[in-house]
């Protein structure tokens, strides 16, 4: 009882006391809802074993809009700490543990699911796929990456949430200064969701690269697609390195070793220089999605090709080298010395050369077309100034002798701010409402977009720009309370985080709202779309194209659309191959939320229990020859009709 | 859809699409391998010579002991190669006797490496001793569970191929492993140079 009120459960602050309650609430209105109205096998049979991508992609979607909420609660949370002098609302620890929670989960729980979410509904229909190269593997993903999430979140009722910021730097984040199972959740729970991120990057390397719609050549992909090869490709050679850095803080805490230690010669700097190298490859994992979507939805609005697809193309590939060029910068002041900081300040510098040549392709794409300003061209077209202030001020960070000024101030939080929020939340924004009637039939309201799109654009410039300055002035990053003559900009700052939470629920409400109320699609090509996504019917029928057409060049929709094309060519219908639906990935996930809850606590009886667990279904998966099945013509016809009705 | 014919010739592993993609996403698998292991390498590149108050390498590596494992390995590749080439002849016999072979000589090597690493641990060199000690166990310990980790699957595979005999699916599933242990084997060579023929000189 002594361990439970102590240790096991967080006690003795009413925010949290508040969280548990609602946590609580939340689980039994969950099971009560779905006990009342029977869905427990409906939720089993179509959402926690399915191995189609379009579910996997919505799941991803879903969790990642909650985590945007949790992670933005901790914002709201940290502003209202920050906005007058020698507040006592949080007290230092509990700051400590929001603004490690806020960043890990903006951009492990948020920002990639998002991203992948979004890859893993669209890349395959748009080059024209069935499925992905592995609907089974895919499903590992997503439920690792959900109970990964779910393991990290448990740490702010359970044990504690991790104090030593995203970066989790040694030696803070070590045993000796650090012991518990706070920092246990966040290396546990990133390992975990970390091997699902691991195997999306292969799983869409090998979609994109083998199961392309025949004469679909490389330089006819769309851009999107371009942009999640090179991300995948990215988190296949960067992902190893986080799960070693995971690893080896992992066995210091819980078996001893003296990697990051101060004894036995362990070296804290080895865990920044393993952390930010993969970090900001992780940087770009997190960016160059967002690129993609911002490319589609810009040349779909200004109605003209993407203008210098080849150069956007390039810029992309050397952008994802050089990522793995620059990981210094983000440590200038360690002392590696002169020459070494120069050689990455320049590194630094070069990206700015690539992702410009993107920014005048955006605006050379929209050069004399005519733009229709719907909601996603409204975030497209604001991305573009927020993201180049970011840039430029990234710049100004990447200079080594400058960064000595700057370092761990509020400049570097506005910088990372104004690229991450621009960039991707203006991304996913983008993607999903230019995406939303594919997934779900219906578009969002536009002017509950416009709405919400304009209290978070405005509130978000609000919110950073006061802060480059509360740099300047020498605030420092991560600091639980404020000098007073910090003040001023402070509120202002705050009134642009509230502005940024009111857009945010806007959005939210706009889902709910367009639910309701919306026009149903008749036509699967909402915004006279040029690529082959546009092509199928809305909603997609599970097996996506009942026949695949032949590409001859680039917009393979807009092609067909002039040259005349279908999906469904009656003549040549034949039996379409599917996988088969599998509870395997779930349970095996559940197996390692079990091992890692073990871990956090040194609990090895459980550890072990999670692992054999993980192994048992291994060996289930293995013995498994099931080959899918095959959806008769009849059926597919009788898909197909009912689906094209409206269309005539 | 692009090379999704079925061939009726050539190696049973790469007749259907869906077994060429699997080859493929493997190799991609190898290479985010060969990323970690290139972590590893480094921090113990790094870590080398830090060993606080423990012995240093140089008096506890042997050499025959090295020579040893490397020979068992190194033999149990060769003898995985000759199992692919006796499934590519379309033996199943000759295929499960090289790979009982194969396992065998994987299995000695893992006895050695326990051996070793029990040796050293009364020797005063564990995990807890030192960084260098800490990057050196658990650098030859990821390579060892992989092996561990092979073998058991090899173990599957075994009682699979019995079962069903060979087949598209039993082929490309053999392939795979066969290319996961030939990767092992030479994660082992840069193990042997740079752990142990550097640790013994340096």
């Amino acid at each position: 009882m002594d361990f439970l009120l102590n240790e096991f459960l967080v006690t003795g602050d009413p925010l949290i006391y508040g969280a548990m309650v609602s946590i609580v609430l939340v689980s039994i209105a969950i099971v009560f809802v779905l006990t009342y109205f029977r869905k427990w096998g409906y939720l089993w049979r179509e959402w926690l074993t399915t191995v189609d991508h379009k579910k996997i992609g919505i799941m991803y979607i879903i969790a990642a809009i909650a985590m945007l909420f949790r992670g933005g609660v901790d914002a709201m949370l940290m502003r209202a700490q920050l906005t007058l002098p020698n507040t006592e609302f949080l007290n230092s620890q509990h700051y400590n543990e929001i603004f490690t929670t806020h960043g890990t989960i903006m951009i492990i729980f948020m920002a990639m699911p998002f991203l992948i979410g979004l890859m893993n509904f669209v890349v395959p229909l748009q080059i024209g796929a069935r499925d992905v190269a592995f609907p089974f593997l895919n499903a590992v993903s997503f439920w690792s990456f959900a109970f990964g999430a779910m393991l990290f979140n448990l740490s702010f009722v359970i044990g504690g949430s991790p104090d030593a910021g995203w970066t989790n730097y040694a030696p803070l984040a070590g045993p000796n200064l650090n012991p518990g199972p706070n920092i246990n959740y966040y290396l546990l729970g990133l390992q975990i969701s970390g091997i699902g991120t691991l195997a999306t990057g292969i799983n869409f390397m090998v979609t994109i690269l083998k199961m392309r719609a025949p004469g679909m050549k490389l330089m006819r992909m769309p851009i999107f697609t371009w942009s999640s090869l090179i991300t995948s490709f990215i988190i296949t050679f960067a992902f190893p390195i986080l799960t070693v850095a995971l690893a080896l803080m992992t066995i210091d805490r819980i078996f001893g070793s003296q990697f990051f230690t101060l004894t036995g010669e362990g070296m804290p700097m080895m865990w920044a220089n393993l952390f930010w190298l993969w970090g900001h490859p992780e940087v770009y994992i997190v960016i160059l999605p967002a690129f993609g979507i911002f490319s589609e939805v810009i040349s779909t609005f200004a109605r003209k090709q993407l203008f210098g697809y080849k150069a956007m193309v390039w810029s992309m590939l050397i952008i994802a080298g050089l990522s793995f060029l620059v990981w210094v910068h983000h440590f200038f002041t360690m002392g590696a010395g002169a020459g070494v900081n120069s050689v990455f300040s320049v590194t630094t510098m070069l990206i700015s050369v690539p992702t410009g040549v993107k920014i005048f392709n955006w605006l050379g794409t929209m050069y004399k077309g005519k733009i229709r300003f719907d909601t996603p061209m409204l975030w497209s077209i604001g991305f573009i100034p927020c993201f180049v202030l970011g840039g430029v001020t990234g710049v100004m960070l990447a200079m080594a002798a400058a960064d000595y000024q700057y370092h761990n101030t509020y400049f570097l939080v506005a910088h990372f701010h104004n690229v991450l929020i621009a960039g991707t939340v203006f991304g996913c924004f983008a993607g999903l409402t230019f995406w939303y009637p594919k997934m779900f039939g219906h578009k969002m309201n536009e002017k509950l977009g416009k709405i919400s799109f304009w209290f978070f654009v405005i509130g978000f410039n609000v919110c950073f720009l006061p802060m480059y300055f509360l740099g300047f002035m020498g605030m420092p990053r991560r600091t639980y309370s404020i000098e007073p003559e910090w003040m001023p900009l402070n509120v202002i700052s705050t009134i642009g985080a509230v502005l940024m939470a009111v857009g945010f629920l806007v959005f939210v409400y706009n889902i709910y709202y367009s639910f309701r109320y919306s026009e149903r699609e008749k036509t699967g090509d909402t915004w006279d779309g040029r690529a082959l996504e546009w092509a199928t019917t809305t909603p997609v029928p599970f097996y996506n194209f009942a026949t695949v057409p032949e590409i001859t060049g680039p917009e393979a929709f807009w092609k067909m659309k002039q040259e005349g094309g279908t999906t469904y060519d009656k003549e040549n219908l034949e039996p379409i191959h599917m996988p088969s639906d599998s509870g395997v990935p779930f349970i095996m996930s559940a197996f390692m939320f079990v091992a890692g809850f073990g871990l956090v606590w040194e609990w090895m009886f459980m550890a072990i229990a999670g692992l054999i667990g993980i192994l048992a279904c291994m060996v289930v998966r293995s013995f498994d020859y099931d080959h899918g099945f095959h959806v008769s013509v009849e059926e597919i016809k009788e898909t197909e009709e009912k689906a094209r009705e409206g269309e005539k | 859809m692009s090379g999704h014919s079925e061939l009726t010739t050539g190696p049973l592993e790469y007749r259907s699409h869906e077994d060429r993609m699997t080859v493929l996403g493997f190799w991609l698998f190898l290479g985010a391998e060969i990323a970690l292991f290139a972590t590893l390498f480094a921090t113990y590149a790094v870590l080398f010579g830090r060993t606080a108050d423990a012995p240093a390498p140089q008096e506890l590596f042997e050499m025959p002991m090295a020579l040893t494992m490397t020979f068992l390995l190194l033999t149990s590749s060769f003898t995985c190669g000759i199992a692919i080439h006796e499934m590519r002849r379309g033996s199943l016999k000759g295929l499960l006797t090289w790979l009982i072979i194969t396992l065998a000589l994987g299995l000695g090597f893992l006895g050695f490496e326990i051996y070793e690493f029990v040796h050293y641990a009364h020797e005063g060199a564990t995990l807890q001793s030192s960084a260098y000690w800490s990057s050196f166990f658990v650098l030859t310990g990821t390579h060892g569970a992989h092996v561990t980790l092979g073998i058991c699957w090899a173990v599957l595979l075994i009682i699979q191929l019995k079962k069903r005999g060979l087949n598209q699916m039993t082929a490309r599933k053999t392939f795979v492993l066969g290319l996961y242990w030939h990767f092992l084997d030479v994660i082992w060579i840069f193990l042997f140079t740079s752990v142990y023929l550097i640790g013994m000189v340096v």
